[in-house]
């Protein structure tokens, strides 16, 4: 176990290394730099201060030197400061994640609560119509370009039918719990439908094939009723592959909370980075890209973890 | 009955699958035949009319027009192109490439087969529509590389396929591996035939029905991915029209024209549910077990 978990670790420390720097690389090619914001703003600066200001900033290294020298500062816990906020990018960062955390964790719950009993109940009735019909919302719910969803939700509920606002949240102490929770229900509503789609499919799936199996004739055999055997035997081992799915799944979620943080104006993480990329705010984009790429992996590493501990017939093996 | 016969047989009978292909048929015709279209309907997609801005629907403008008074449907036929295309052209390149590493992963295994699985793994992981952000803003004048007309096109298919071959690598891996346990595979090596001509005579059209059927489905994925980049401004760059850039301003019109943000994003998810319909439905006939 122990050993496993080295090695799971191992991997991930250095994919998030790989990571880091591909992405200081990258954006680094984006259009703009720093000096270049400043000529703009200040148009009596010479080549001469140019040339200063690069070697200030240390623009004038190659991109290797300026990398390591930013990795030695960031595992020192100095990730810089935001160019657009002006404040530390670690600061930034912590202030919005309570926000996609809020937004992640109920738009989750919403999928699960969703995909669960359809999931089941479309293996139940295999190949019949409720199977057909589940099936058919699922491929509709995975087929959805997630931004017109939600420019579909706020056409129908708030220029339609003005129950809900369109956009935005309020600041902490602005408005009271009522007033919150009415921001987000369309979030939590556009990215909860769309990814239970997939999770029913994987349910309906796994649960198909439990199924199948031999034990499961056996104890229909033995005398326990239908419901019996899918409560106690189909649902345990069904749901295995569930949960790993689930975690696995943290990238597409993290992924979907982005495009519905940036439709309705949510104060979250991914409404940041993808403001940060564009405002070529480096600092800002690699921590924030770094932190959700840590996310995802710690997501996959328990997905292992979570296999192991609902399955005793699996054990660990150190390279599997 | 043959074997093609059979699968054509189980096609047909998966129904969504069968629409799905004549949808997708019906729509490949009529955007590529938007200059017919376009002359017959004396309406082109680049003409901005000022005072034909939110037109509404009229024998001059069929689906009315857009927010320059540009006529809507020929603008979401050219739209419909270029969403064809990226997602034709990337899900074809990301096979090629994800067929080539998996036949050789799987067929020569040891460092190179591990090395390749971490690979995926990694790039399977990763929170992919941030990256994706990052590759479609990098400026491609800093990497020495040409910003011609057709540019963004070119990117966007480029950074898909480049994230999009794992799905495949894996599979073509998976099933070489089971292919070369095979009789007929050994029986081929003990005949004297290199490992080229095993590799993609004997083994390639027997992993030919799961290329096949995840290339299709991933079509779909794609052209959801190029609508995303494309309505957060990084995809394909106007004045060119994709479903996508359609609904850059969707969020502003449907105040004033709602219109403007259903139709795109309708033929967006028409087109990829019938991508993923046609995908289930060639699995259950090219399956031979179901």
């Amino acid at each position: 176990m122990t050993r496993f978990l080295a090695a799971r670790l191992l991997q991930a420390v250095i994919v998030l290394a790989v990571m880091s720097f591909a992405v200081y690389g990258l954006i680094g090619l984006m259009p703009g730099d720093p000096i270049d914001a400043m000529i703009a703003a200040d148009p009596e600066l010479t080549s001469e201060d140019t040339e200063r200001l690069k070697a200030l900033y240390g623009l004038d290294r190659p991109v290797w030197e300026r990398y390591l020298a930013w990795a030695g500062h960031a595992l020192g816990g100095d990730f810089g400061h935001s160019r657009i906020y002006h404040r530390p990018a670690l600061d930034l960062l912590a202030e919005r994640l309570p926000h996609t955390v809020l937004l992640m964790g109920l738009a989750f719950a919403l999928s699960v609560a969703i995909a669960l009993p359809a999931g089941i109940f479309a293996a139940l009735k295999a190949n019949r119509f409720g199977d057909y019909a589940v099936n058919f919302i699922c491929f509709a719910g995975i087929s959805t370009p997630p931004f017109w969803l939600a420019i579909m939700a706020m056409l129908l509920f708030s220029v339609t039918l003005g129950w809900l606002p369109a956009t935005g949240y309020p600041a902490a102490g602005d408005a009271g719990w009522a007033e919150r929770l009415r921001h987000l229900v369309l979030p939590v509503a556009v990215l909860g439908l769309l990814s239970a789609g997939g999770i029913t499919r994987y349910v309906r799936a796994s649960m198909r094939e439990a199924l199948r199996q031999d034990y499961v004739r056996t104890a229909r055999a033995k005398g326990l009723s239908r419901a019996a055997v899918v409560r106690r035997h189909v649902l345990r081992n069904a749901m295995i592959p569930v949960v790993t799915i689930l975690a696995l799944d943290m990238g597409a979620l993290f992924s979907g909370a982005l495009i519905t943080e940036i439709m309705f104006g949510y104060p979250g993480m991914g409404a940041l980075i993808y403001n940060a990329v564009m405002a070529n705010d480096y600092n800002l984009a690699l921590i924030g890209l770094l932190f959700a790429t840590f996310t995802t992996l710690a997501a996959n590493i328990a997905a292992d973890g979570a296999y192991v501990a609902l399955d005793p017939r699996i054990a660990f093996r150190t390279g599997a | 009955m043959s074997p093609a016969a059979l699968a054509w047989f189980r096609f047909r009978r998966h129904k969504a699958g069968f629409a799905g292909a004549v949808f997708l048929l019906l729509l490949a015709a009529a955007v590529w035949s938007a200059p017919l279209i376009e002359a017959a309907l004396g309406v082109d997609a680049q003409t901005v009319d000022l005072f034909a801005r939110y037109a509404p629907p009229s024998a001059g403008h069929l689906l009315g027009a857009d927010d320059l008074g540009r006529d809507l449907l020929a603008r979401l036929l050219r739209g419909g192109q270029v969403s064809l295309s990226v997602g034709l052209a990337a899900a074809f390149i990301a096979a090629l490439i994800g067929t080539g590493l998996g036949l050789l992963a799987g067929y020569r295994g040891g460092a190179f087969d591990t090395a390749l699985m971490r690979l995926t793994d990694g790039v399977i992981a990763l929170p992919l529509l941030p990256l994706l952000i990052v590759l479609a803003a990098v400026d491609l004048g800093k990497l020495g590389l040409d910003d011609g007309t057709n540019a963004s096109l070119f990117r966007v298919i480029a950074i898909v396929a480049l994230v999009g071959w794992t799905t495949v690598a894996r599979l073509v891996r998976a099933a070489t591996l089971a292919a070369r346990a095979q009789d007929y595979v050994r029986a081929a090596r003990a005949l004297g035939a290199g490992s080229g001509r095993i590799a993609l005579r004997h083994i390639l059209p027997n992993v030919a029905s799961p290329i096949l059927v995840a290339t299709t489905l991933s079509v779909g994925n794609i052209i959801l991915f190029e609508s995303v980049l494309s309505f957060l401004g990084l995809g394909i760059q106007p004045p060119a029209a994709s479903w996508g850039n359609m609904l850059a301003h969707a969020q502003e019109t449907i105040w004033q024209a709602p219109r403007l943000a259903v139709w795109p994003g309708l033929l967006i998810f028409a087109t990829v549910i019938a991508f993923n319909f046609l995908g289930d439905a060639l699995q259950d006939a090219l399956d031979p077990r179901s």
